[in-house]
């Protein structure tokens, strides 16, 4: 691999593994709170692509006004997830909140299925065109959109810039609300010990509610910017990115923040130098991080940052 | 009631219960014979997962991948060379598979004898993790299992699948295996080695105390299985009559559907897991009229599609919430009990 393309599946690698990252960070504080891998974040994802499509197709809202109405149904979903399914069984064992879990998320495909239908559709024009075009670096050449940018060969396309830029500007927000205000330090407290913490005046289940809104959140930018990417809407669509951004959130030390943003970038850039180096590979690519899950998961499985999990008998 | 009761009322229910299934093959048409057959399969996936997940308490996801290396092993098997030929239009099968060609039930043994050499090499790492962990791993090997499936077109056809298989499955063999596999899951869930599974699920480090062996434990159970999902999946192929690798046919849908089953029958009951299947069987059946047209007071609404999925989900997390024991709970159909219903009965 010539080092051109060697930088171009850096940035590509780099911005599919800041969604990655956006996701994973939804799973872990979800498990660091309330140690529940919560299956449906993934449909989360999906839902916010869904209500994004169809603010801009039926209600033809501007494209940015019908993104941010779309990341705030993902919250209030993801919100509501939490009252309906598992605020019920908080008591109840670990594996029934695990078995709960999975079945919230087929709810949520099929309820796609049913109220969107399960027939792909396509996001390519509901965001402007630009998003999607290739930026080259160092020359002068006309692309084949007509335009004229400074060239020398290293493409890659703006969404992976624009995805980034975004990435960095929300894990911004999300360390000024978990270290600089109340709320976020009531998130921090729940996460160490849930009892002690009710104690002191938190009302727990508004916390955990609230995490979970702001996980949905970020899957849902995360869901926008990547069916900007892969412009293809359909209810399936959240399983995969959602299990990839789980072995993210693994591999970094599950409920550990900054391990979940480090693992999804290294998945995504390892993901695509892999089908780079290997292009017959590139059959096996969602196979790879399974494959990644299993093999951090025998050798450490407390991850890169995460701390061990102690059993008192 | 004596031991010797029990064997006899046991010889008499299989037998009454063949009588019905030669009367229902006698009097109904095609289709309900077909269900039936469904009932019986089912019953083997669930009676399987029930030993893993229900008894032994490790939580696998994995299910679908065994069923589906069951179903490829003995659709590879059962298939005619001239058949194979026809199937392989991207790349030729491998040299031993695309000459050979045994009878159904070898075929199937193999296939359950292969799932379980699967389970073994996914058990032997993933058993070292706990709780959900475990649940992630196996559902990431079955993700693989499927993903091979999707690609190794020289062994399994790739995306294309295998088509027009014999359709041995029978209610015979159907009904036979689900015999096979209740007599064997039940003698070894009321062995020492059923009681040592109960111990570690109710209190693992407590049974690591007593001198069980956990690992080695959980990773029998888990092999036994796999075995009996590769035997599911083999019949599962044959009434198809086709195998791909698509989500709903071995993916994460058809362990989904299974783990359905075994809630709503009762996590860790074994009959509960056999009236799981036969209430999912039938309900899958039965609820196909929500998704074709209908008239409702005059007003005709065209069938919706994914309807009767919808209703399984919310079925499902209903049953976690509000029922977690679902039918049975933990309880086991026993002689013993229906004698002392009757005995209640009378006073």
């Amino acid at each position: 691999m010539d080092p051109k393309t060697l930088l171009q599946n850096f940035v590509n690698g780099l911005s599919l593994g800041s969604l990655y990252a956006l996701i994973a960070i939804g799973y872990t504080m979800v498990y660091g709170i309330l140690r529940l891998i919560n299956f449906a974040h993934g449909d989360i994802f999906m839902m916010a692509v869904y209500f994004a499509f169809f603010l801009v197709t039926l209600a033809s809202l501007p494209w940015y006004f019908a993104a941010i109405l779309a990341i705030a149904g993902a919250a209030i979903l993801g919100f509501s997830v939490d009252r309906v399914a598992y605020k019920p069984i908080r008591k109840a064992p670990r594996i029934s909140a695990l078995i709960t879990a999975i079945g919230v998320s087929f709810f949520l495909e099929s309820l796609a299925v049913v109220v969107f239908s399960g027939i792909p559709r396509s996001f390519r024009t509901i965001f402007p065109q630009f998003l999607n075009e290739m930026i080259i670096l160092g020359g002068q050449v006309e692309t084949r959109y007509g335009r004229e940018v400074i060239v020398g060969g290293i493409r890659f396309p703006i969404i992976s810039i624009i995805t980034l830029v975004i990435t960095a500007i929300a894990l911004v927000f999300l360390w000024w609300f978990i270290y600089r205000t109340k709320i976020g330090m009531a998130m921090r407290a729940v996460s160490v010990d849930i009892p002690t913490t009710s104690l002191m005046g938190v009302n727990v289940d508004r916390v955990i509610g609230i995490t979970f809104a702001l996980g949905s959140a970020l899957a849902g930018i995360g869901g926008i910017l990547w069916a900007i990417r892969y412009p293809q809407v359909w209810p399936y669509m959240g399983f995969i990115p959602g299990m990839k951004a789980f072995v993210a959130a693994v591999f970094g030390g599950i409920g550990s923040i900054p391990g979940a943003v480090l693992g999804g970038l290294i998945l995504g850039i390892t993901e695509i130098m892999m089908v780079g180096l290997l292009p017959g590979a590139a059959g096996y690519r969602d196979a790879f991080a399974f494959f990644i899950l299993i093999i951090i998961l025998s050798v450490k499985p407390s991850g890169l940052m995460g701390k061990p999990d102690i059993v008192k008998v | 009631m004596s031991i010797k009761n029990r064997v006899i009322l046991t010889l008499v229910a299989v037998v009454v219960i063949a009588f019905g299934l030669m009367l229902s093959q006698e009097f109904l048409n095609s289709y309900y014979s077909r269900i039936i057959t469904l009932i019986g399969i089912y019953g083997i996936m669930a009676v399987s997962l029930t030993l893993v997940n229900g008894i032994s308490g490790v939580f696998s996801l994995g299910h679908a991948g065994f069923i589906a290396v069951g179903a490829y092993t003995s659709a590879l098997l059962t298939l005619s060379p001239q058949q194979k030929e026809m199937t392989f239009l991207i790349d030729k099968l491998i040299w031993p598979l695309n000459s050979i060609q045994i009878p159904f039930f070898w075929a199937t043994i193999i296939a359950g004898l292969v799932a379980a050499l699967f389970a073994f090499a996914v058990g032997w790492p993933s058993l070292r993790l706990s709780g959900d962990y475990f649940a992630i791993a196996t559902l990431g090997f079955s993700e693989i299992i499927r993903i091979f499936a999707l690609n190794l077109n020289w062994l399994t056809n790739g995306a294309l699948g295998l088509k027009a298989l014999p359709d041995y499955t029978t209610v015979w063999w159907s009904w036979g295996w689900l015999l096979v596999t209740v007599a064997c899951i039940t003698s070894l869930s009321y062995s020492s080695f059923g009681r040592a599974l109960r111990a570690i699920r109710e209190d693992r480090v407590a049974a690591q105390a007593m001198g069980i062996n956990v690992f080695k434990h959980q990773l029998m159970a888990f092999v036994f299985g796999g075995f009996f999902a590769g035997i599911s999946g083999s019949l599962y192929a044959h009434w198809l009559s086709t195998i791909d690798p698509r989500t709903n046919t071995v993916g994460i849908l058809l362990t989904f559907n299974v783990l359905i089953m075994i809630v709503l029958g009762g996590l860790g009951s074994i009959t509960g897991a056999i009236i799981g299947g036969a209430l999912f069987a039938f309900l899958s059946e039965w609820l196909r009229f929500l998704e074709s047209p209908m008239n409702v007071f005059g007003f005709k609404i065209m069938g919706i599609s994914g309807m009767r999925m919808l209703v399984f989900s919310s079925l499902f997390v209903i049953i976690m919430i509000f029922w977690p024991r679902g039918i049975m709970g933990r309880k086991e159909f026993t002689w013993d009990g229906v004698a002392s219903l009757f005995r209640r009965g009378r006073k």
